[in-house]
């Protein structure tokens, strides 16, 4: 065997191992709840807790909400810069990036100030505007993947010539978006809203400090106060993440002139 | 009857002036063709009238409306783009019948039209085709159908054979002009190729930095050319610098040989420093009579220095 070629075997070896070493151990103390055997008894008792199916329904629901929301205000907003407002795609890429920067803990201390049940919108004031103001979070959390994931989609199309194509056709703004740019985008938009998926399904901070029954609080909550499910919640978590990423590929593979976003 | 009609039209950005004082009438059924290199405003003129620019004065009328601020999608105007701008998500039947489907035409009416247009660019069998399946000709006789499909009344089309390879090039501008006799539509083409302007124009446009150099049927703009530039732009020249002799007969004297030009000189007197352009293909080499001609005493044999094959011709130069 070349050097190199060793040298490149030896990386990926220790990449597998740094990666699936802590998760398998994780899945083989999930297994141990009774002494002396392997069994599923964690798992048992974890999808027995109707808080473990009400916790991931509402994160679910709120999930999909992220994402119709998180697409409508995305790609219409970078369709328009990249065809009319090139020049503040700067500015818009430093402010998509600002939740990545900003701690989650000080936006949700911001939202608590401005929208508590004292002030002119208070929001907080009731469960549902408050999982509203939990959705419009999560799409402000999740904005740096989808924005990203949409631009790359755009980049890889002729935005400018189709849209003129479109209207010489007769075809006005909104059936140039839902008719010819959101089709070339979707396996962006598609990666965007996987990934916002797999944020919002794990999310802690927010859900915990605006006091929603979400995944993550419940994740936490269980991690506190028990040893074994703990463990197969995380793999059950890995479960739901890998069905997205696997998800993706499913949709990004064998469609024409489509291109996947930033992953 | 001019049924287009371009008035003192003006386009400027923050520096550049991309179109100046362009006046063009054009009648219908008419293959008009914008000639000019790169930056001479003809594809920005050819989008102003798609309606995709704004000029800063003029105005633009078919058929006697003012469409100048009309936006592209209510101004029935065909586009056909040198990238094709196919729809990648739709096949081929769908991307030709996707203005009849904005126009919300009855679906039965659509096919029916799809077929038709499919017919006249002569792939009736791609219809279920991506664009991607289908080579860059193919694509480009798609975006023609497409863009005749919602019968615009007017067809515009920008380079539409710049981005393909030489023979395809031929052919398609060939079945382009022949589409465009049979359905009689108007048609403004740019392009900065003049050998397509000469061959499938009505008229041609000559046009650099944003101004209108000449307007003329492709025999006058090659023969006449009225400005320099388009003298130099179009087709190849030798240009011999000499003196007027006797501008009555249009005689004048280059290297001791006096040469007669076909028409008188105007505005010339005897003494000025005139430039002859002499295309090419009109001098014929002879040996016999090389004290005859300017050009023939220049081609002894033995002073010949370079020749590049082009082809169906050969281009010889030679020193002074």
């Amino acid at each position: 065997m070349k050097p190199r070629r060793l040298g490149a075997w030896l990386v990926i070896v220790f990449g597998v191992l740094y990666f699936f070493v802590p998760l398998l151990g994780t899945f083989e103390f999930s297994l141990r709840l009774l002494r002396g055997v392997y069994s599923v008894a964690a798992y048992r008792i974890v999808l027995a807790d109707p808080r473990f199916a009400a916790t991931v329904t509402y994160s679910t629901v709120l999930a999909l909400a992220t994402i119709v929301m998180g697409v409508a205000l995305v790609v219409p907003t970078a369709y328009w810069i990249q065809l009319r407002l090139p020049r503040m795609r700067p500015v818009v890429e430093f402010i998509t990036l600002l939740p990545l920067v900003i701690p989650a803990i000080v936006l949700v201390f911001g939202y608590l100030r401005i929208y508590n049940s004292s002030s002119a919108l208070p929001l907080t004031g009731s469960a549902r505007t408050t999982d509203l103001l939990l959705m419009f979070s999560y799409v402000t959390l999740a904005l740096p993947y989808m924005y990203r994931a949409v631009d790359n989609g755009l980049r890889a199309i002729d935005v400018r010539t189709l849209t003129e194509a479109a209207q010489s056709l007769g075809a006005g703004w909104s059936t140039i978006l839902l008719r010819v740019i959101l089709p070339n985008v979707r396996v962006a938009v598609l990666s965007g809203a996987f990934l916002t998926f797999a944020i919002v399904i794990g999310e802690f901070t927010m859900a915990s400090l605006l006091d929603r029954p979400a995944f993550g609080p419940y994740l936490q909550l269980i991690g506190a106060n028990r040893a074994y499910e703990p463990a197969a919640l995380s793999i059950i978590s890995f479960a739901i993440t890998w069905a997205c990423m696997g998800l993706i590929q499913i949709f990004t593979r064998g469609v024409p002139g489509q291109v996947a976003g930033a992953h | 009857m001019n049924f287009l009609e371009i008035e003192n039209l003006q386009k400027r950005f923050a520096l550049t002036t991309a179109v100046a004082h362009v006046q063009l009438e054009v009648t219908r059924g008419e293959f008009v063709s914008l000639l000019g290199p790169s930056g001479c405003g003809k594809t920005t003129t050819l989008r102003i009238i798609a309606g995709f620019e704004s000029p800063s004065s003029g105005a633009i009328r078919l058929d006697g409306v003012d469409i100048t601020h009309r936006p592209p999608h209510q101004r029935n105007v065909g586009m056909v783009f040198q990238s094709y701008a196919l729809f990648p998500n739709m096949t081929v039947a769908e991307n030709v019948g996707f203005g009849l489907k904005v126009a919300k035409k009855p679906a039965a009416d659509i096919k029916q039209r799809v077929e038709e247009m499919l017919n006249l660019i002569k792939l009736p069998a791609l219809g279920n085709r991506y664009p991607y399946q289908l080579s860059g000709g193919q694509q480009q006789r798609v975006a023609l159908a497409r863009a005749l499909a919602i019968r615009p009344q007017v067809l515009l089309l920008d380079e539409p054979l710049s981005a393909l390879d030489a023979k395809i090039r031929v052919s398609l501008r060939l079945e382009i002009r022949s589409i465009q006799r049979e359905l009689g539509i108007t048609t403004i083409y740019v392009t900065h190729d003049q050998e397509e302007a000469l061959s499938l124009s009505d008229r041609i446009v000559v046009m650099s930095e944003g101004r209108v150099e000449q307007i003329g049927s492709p025999f006058e703009i090659y023969n006449f050319p009225r400005t320099s530039f388009v003298a130099s732009f179009v087709g190849t020249l030798n240009v011999l610098r000499g003196r007027v002799a006797d501008p009555a007969r249009g005689a004048i004297v280059i290297d001791d040989q006096e040469i007669v030009a076909s028409r008188g000189l105007e505005h010339a007197r005897v003494g000025d420093a005139y430039s002859v352009a002499i295309r090419p293909e009109i001098v014929s080499l002879s040996w016999a009579r090389l004290s005859g001609s300017v050009c023939a005493s220049r081609t002894t044999p033995s002073r010949w220095t370079r020749s590049i094959t082009r082809g169906s011709y050969c281009r010889s130069g030679g020193r002074r």
